[in-house]
């Protein structure tokens, strides 16, 4: 482990990001109708009326749904990054894995769900024309596609890479590569090029002005580590479990550095989930170090 | 619906629950903060606290398991930031105090006296007593009398105190008896219960402290059994029950066991509208049962 003291100097001295302001608008409630189902791959696209909720959203925000209705078992809100808004629509793309996301994707279409949103810290977009690179993993590709849009928009050359272990599990490649030019990659070579996402990150890094990635921790760290080495000021939204998605209840926390260089347990649903990616310590996520705020009234002595 | 929490009056019956609205703030998009009952507050100490490593949570049938380990700014970030913030906005607070000594929740009540928008203290008595190695000041009769003599004498006298219960005594009567004594002006029933679970996956505990508070539906029953204990012994003194509060029909069944007002905690989590929505179900579950005031509710079920 790094001694703390390394982590100050590097967290006063060269952090290439600030932190990604909050958003403008405040999130709303509200029971939605399914109005699209569509399985990609592994994966089901769901499509809601939702025009308040999609109204409001920017690239990178996420929205929480209530699982199962009133009576439901399943208290817990589960979080879906926002894939794509328009004509009053929100859509999703959702990874059927435990209870709560595999009720989710079984969602037909007439049948009503309440949901919270748009949450969280959009990715900050940088100066007009500089040109970027995205990079999705797994279903973490559905939340680059808003952001390509709004890249391009500004004049920005966008660049995307795509990866996933296999071509089941890739996500929203067509709808990015109406945007930018996209590198398909997967572990077992069954679409794309075989390889990971970080093997055409490292070749292009040097061509771009800002990164911005999604999708799992381990890939999220990887890639962040390769912009900052580069010198590229790198943005992620990361995934860490949820239980309100509105700031409440304090589970969702990692070790984050802040604009005055001090790492707190910040709250992913409220201060992230878009981070900049050399402000999140990945190697700490899950342990509690000496120079964390606060720590030294949990028992941890200084190192 | 008015009600009072001992001597202060407060417009309504219903309030948020420690730990579970953080300090009101990300509840305003859902809630009228200033119709609620109070603001509950996140359990204060002295010091900033980074709370536990994650993971944090894990659901559990109609409930959750939680081990936040208490993060929280420290009196001082209370005092300068959030509670001028609820003031502004004509919320009450009910600020929850939290210590590891009886010194440092007289220290705490010292601090809060004659504060703008607070309405009074709730004392989280469910914290280790490093003078008793690690014991829980709420299991020990003792032990928690001396916190809250201490607090009652150093606070404000317009603040009435409540002592807030833990569950996981074998006489919580005798508890609440030891605690009325000292000068709790009333008692809030329950915080979260103890307990564990596995990640069959992984075999090992699945939270970062490993065991946890279990909170939610799943623990109605259990609270309702103590508020109707503890209104039984004791039918003088004023009760703030909470316990897996989701409906109006839930806080009814805590009013007419002894409760004269409720907290809604984790079921914020599940729908952040909860605390409003709590209030006028109750409103309507009393007027349809021919109650002309909450008054003459509480404790109905005795006779
Ligand atoms: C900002 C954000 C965006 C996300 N976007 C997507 C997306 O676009 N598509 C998609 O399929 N999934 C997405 N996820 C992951 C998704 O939230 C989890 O897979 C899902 O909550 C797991 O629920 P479950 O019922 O299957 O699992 P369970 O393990 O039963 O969930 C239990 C509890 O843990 C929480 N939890 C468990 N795993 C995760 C996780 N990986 N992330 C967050 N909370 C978790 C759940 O919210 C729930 O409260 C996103 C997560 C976050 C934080
Ligand atoms: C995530 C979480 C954090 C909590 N934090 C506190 C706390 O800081 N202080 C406290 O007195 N109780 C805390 N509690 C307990 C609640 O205030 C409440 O007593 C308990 O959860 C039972 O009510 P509920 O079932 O409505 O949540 C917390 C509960 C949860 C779920
Ligand atoms: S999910 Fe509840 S605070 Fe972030």
């Amino acid at each position: 482990m790094t001694a703390p003291a390394d982590r100050q100097s590097h967290a006063f001295g060269e952090l290439l990001t600030e932190p990604a302001p909050a958003a403008v608008q405040a999130p709303v409630q509200r029971v939605v109708e399914v109005v699209g189902r569509r399985p990609v791959g592994a994966y089901v696209e769901l499509t809601f009326a939702a025009p308040e909720t999609a109204g409001r959203a920017v690239p990178g925000q996420f929205v929480a749904f209530a699982i199962g209705g009133r009576e439901s078992a399943m208290l817990l809100r589960r979080s879906i990054a926002i894939a794509g808004t328009g004509d009053g629509r929100l859509t999703v793309v959702v990874a059927p894995h435990g209870p709560g996301s595999t009720w989710l994707a079984g969602l037909q279409p007439g049948a009503t769900v309440d949901v919270v949103g748009p949450l969280g810290r959009p990715f900050p977009l940088p100066e007009p024309g500089t040109p970027a690179l995205l990079v999705g993993g797994g279903y973490g590709a559905a939340a680059l596609v808003g952001l390509a849009g709004a890249l391009r928009e500004r004049g920005s050359d966008v660049s995307a890479v795509a990866g996933a272990a296999s071509a089941d599990r890739l996500c929203s490649v067509d709808e990015l590569s109406a945007l930018a030019g996209v590198t398909v990659l997967t572990d077992d070579g069954s679409a794309g090029r075989r390889g990971w996402v970080t093997d055409a990150v490292a070749e292009q890094v040097g061509r771009v002005g800002v990164v911005y990635a999604c999708g799992p921790m381990g890939m999220l760290r990887a890639v962040a580590e390769l912009a900052t080495a580069a010198g590229v000021p790198s943005y992620v939204a990361v995934e860490e479990s949820m239980a309100c998605g509105i700031g409440v209840c304090m589970t969702c926390v990692l070790p984050v550095v802040g604009a005055d260089g001090r790492t707190r347990f910040s709250r992913s649903c409220t201060e992230g989930p878009v981070f900049g990616g050399d402000r999140v310590r990945f190697a700490d996520v899950g342990t509690l170090t000496a120079d964390v705020v606060g720590a030294a009234a949990m028992g941890v002595l200084p190192a | 619906m008015g009600t009072a929490l001992a001597f202060a009056p407060i417009p309504g019956p219903v309030l948020t629950a420690s730990g579970c609205s953080a300090f009101g703030q990300e509840l305003e998009p859902f809630v009228d903060l200033d119709a609620l009952g109070a603001v509950v507050t996140k359990s204060v100490q002295l010091q900033p606290r980074s709370g536990r490593p994650t993971p944090r949570m894990a659901e559990t049938p109609s409930g959750m398991l939680n081990s936040i380990g208490l993060q929280g700014p420290g009196i001082d970030g209370l005092l300068a930031d959030e509670l001028p913030w609820l003031a502004q906005r004509g919320a009450r607070a009910l600020v929850s105090i939290a210590g590891t000594r009886v010194e440092h929740f007289a220290e705490l009540a010292t601090r809060l006296r004659g504060v703008p928008g607070v309405l009074g203290l709730e004392v989280n008595i469910s914290c280790p007593n490093v003078e008793s190695r690690g014991e829980v000041f709420a299991c020990d009769p003792v032990a928690a009398a001396d916190v809250v003599a201490a607090v009652r004498e150093a606070a404000d006298p317009a603040h009435p105190v409540f002592a807030k219960l833990s569950p996981d005594v074998t006489d919580i009567v005798s508890i609440a008896r030891s605690v009325t004594a000292a000068g709790a002006d009333g008692l809030s029933m329950i915080n979260t219960l103890l307990g564990l679970v596995i990640d069959p996956d992984t075999m090992r505990p699945v939270l970062g402290g490993v065991t946890g508070g279990l909170s939610g539906p799943a623990i109605r029953p259990v609270a309702l059994r103590c508020v109707w204990q503890v209104h039984q012994a004791l039918p003088e003194v004023p009760v703030l029950g909470m316990g897996g509060i989701r409906t109006g029909l839930d806080a009814l069944q805590f009013v007419l066991a002894g409760a004269s007002a409720v907290s809604v905690g984790t079921a914020v989590f599940n729908d952040p509208s909860a605390p409003a929505r709590v209030h006028a179900e109750l409103a309507d579950a009393l007027a349809a049962r021919g109650f002309a005031s909450l008054r003459d509710a509480v404790g109905y079920a005795h006779r």
